[in-house]
């Protein structure tokens, strides 16, 4: 059951600080990490040094625009330690996501890089209403993607009772949020969705049956009208949450009761909105390209970090007396990255994927729906006349083996549809291969 | 003393069949005989012609996957007991048949059992022993 709205606020001497105070300190902060960089990791100072900049250059959050941008393709070029500031002794967590092409991506986080990610989700879960006395179910999944672990870490943070689920096992979930009393969830709005309706079709009455009266929801774009479902099927208040792996994983920037835009923790990382074309910075208010400089982490510093997000930054004052900008919902993105239950997805994975298998051509189209409140992905792909062979068989055979090999690189199970020769549009330029029939924006 | 079959790939949706039927028609192939294996997605079907180069060419042109290989059609006498008869040379020689179908030639009036075994010579050289006709091409045409 919904609570009554409070702002409960994690950390207020930092979170509410004054814009001066706050300013001041990420100035600090921003030297010590570019000399950080330039000390420890030969590609950025190549790439400072090429630019002609020294770190005593980078002055203040003005002078971030002098540095260069930093891209996923690197973290991929780069793989595994090659961004690394620290000594790998040092080091005491890899997280990881799926990178462009199949090759993956991490992120190494020292043991203060750990407790500043924490601090952060606990920020998060405060402001939803959370404190030591909630009884907090993850449903993210634990592993290399950030979502369940850091979710835990959060939780531990705040002291609260933690129900490490997991994702899926949907009956043993609600059993569990019953027989627990669980008070909050954290999952991907897609799966909350989804155990809502579950829940109403075992005719569990959540204002009856269950304690839920909040949770985070994120790894995911979802929409005004997704919050709403949400809130009825499950009787509670839904909080976005953002953040990526490269920069610590959620807990970026959250949403407190007002849900009006998700509050930056701007004491560990400055974000900058760019026009995406032109590169240059835009003000607070202008739609573009999100960028984020991280100034706090050891592991893993990034300058100016491109997430291929779009979206605005809102600089007014929140009700709730945090004084941080607040980032709108993602609207878009600058490249073809597909979010497939909360899993990042490129379609140049998928086309590593098919020149690897023998008996299909290389063009392919996906498409992407939601069904059920769960996303679907089709891979439609065209079979290769020198392979076509007289037996289902053997056909059976390529179609498994493109879906195995989706599931281990890309790490999400797609249905493998083959077309016949020619029927998928051609490369000319821009080809068309997704069909997102989601209404995600 | 083989067969050559032509194999379609056919997408599983209402009108691909008679895209096929049509284009055969068109050129003047006989279709002598006719099978379809289905999936839930996709199908493969499988056609013994009076011509399979001529039909190769004609269903390429409207852009069909295709492939031709050599199937066995074994003349079998239309009795009790004559398929098992045959299907006794292949089991006991160790000849695994992926699929089968039957049809009966306008030419010679008999009925002959196509068979898919992936070793066609040894085949051919244990149905010919055990004194099994065996249809070539002239046994269609």
């Amino acid at each position: 059951m919904k609570a009554p709205k409070t702002h409960n606020i994690y950390n207020p001497e930092r979170e509410c600080m004054s814009r001066e105070a706050l300013r001041e300190l990420q100035n600090e902060r921003l030297r010590a990490t570019v000399k950080r960089e330039y000390d420890n990791v030969p590609v950025y100072r190549e790439r400072m040094d090429a630019k002609g900049i020294k770190p005593e250059d980078i002055r203040t959050v003005d002078d971030l625009r002098y540095l260069p941008f930093t891209f996923k393709t690197d973290l991929r070029d780069q793989f595994p330690f090659g961004l690394f500031a620290a000594p790998k002794s040092e080091i005491i967590r890899i997280q990881g996501s799926s990178g462009t092409t199949g090759k993956p991506i991490v992120s190494g986080y020292t043991k203060n890089d750990v407790d500043v990610w924490s601090e952060m989700v606990a920020r998060a879960l405060v402001a939803a209403g959370g404190t030591k006395d909630d009884i907090i179910q993850i449903a993210y999944g634990y592993g290399l993607f950030t979502g369940g672990l850091g979710a835990h870490q959060g939780a531990t943070e705040i002291g609260a009772m933690t129900i490490p689920m997991s994702s899926g096992n949907t009956q043993r979930q609600i059993m569990m949020m019953k027989e627990l009393g669980a008070t909050m969830l954290c999952c991907t709005p897609s799966y909350a969705t989804y155990l809502g309706e579950t829940i109403r079709d075992m005719g569990i009455d959540p204002k009856k049956d269950l304690r839920l009266k909040s949770g985070i929801f994120g790894a995911e774009p979802w929409t005004e009208e997704m919050r709403r479902r949400l809130e009825e099927l499950l009787d509670i208040d839904a909080c976005d949450i953002y953040g990526l792996t490269e920069i610590a994983g959620p807990g970026v920037a959250f949403e407190c009761l007002e849900k009006n835009g998700m509050h930056v923790n701007e004491d560990h990382v400055i974000p900058e909105i760019i026009d995406p074309v032109t590169e240059e910075p835009l003000p607070y208010g202008t739609s573009g390209e999100l960028v984020f400089t991280t100034i706090t982490k050891e592991g893993m510093p990034m300058l100016r970090y491109r997430t291929h997000d779009i979206c605005v930054l809102h600089n007014e004052p929140c009700a709730c007396g945090r004084t941080t900008v607040r980032m709108g919902r993602i609207t878009g993105r600058t490249d073809d990255m597909l979010i497939i239950r909360g899993v990042n997805v490129f379609p140049s994975q998928i086309e590593s994927v098919l020149v690897s298998v023998k008996g299909v051509a290389p063009f392919y189209m996906l498409i992407v729906d939601r069904v059920n409140s769960t996303d679907s992905l089709e891979v439609q792909v065209e079979i290769d006349d020198a392979y076509f062979g007289d037996t289902v068989a053997d056909l059976e055979r390529i179609r498994n083996e493109i879906g195995e090999k989706i599931k281990s690189v890309v790490g999400i199970s797609a249905k493998i549809t083959l077309v016949g020769a020619k029927t998928l549009p051609r490369s000319e330029g821009k080809a068309k291969r997704v069909i997102d029939n989601r209404k995600l924006h | 003393m083989t067969l050559r079959q032509i194999s379609v790939f056919i997408e599983n949706k209402p009108g691909t069949m008679v895209k096929i039927t049509e284009a055969l028609g068109n050129v003047g192939i006989d279709i002598r005989a006719a099978s379809l294996a289905d999936t839930q997605d996709f199908g493969i079907l499988r056609l013994i012609v009076d011509d399979a180069d001529k039909a190769k060419k004609a269903l390429t042109e409207i852009g069909c996957v295709t492939s031709v290989n050599d199937v066995i059609a074994a003349e079998v006498s239309d009795e009790p007991g004559a398929m098992t008869a045959l299907l006794n040379q292949t089991a006991s020689t160790g000849l695994n048949i992926e699929y089968m179908y039957a049809f009966i030639s306008p030419k010679t009036h008999k009925v002959y059992i196509v068979l898919r075994i992936k070793d066609v010579e040894k085949a051919v050289k244990v149905l010919s022993e055990a004194g099994i006709a065996l249809a070539d091409e002239s046994d269609i045409k």
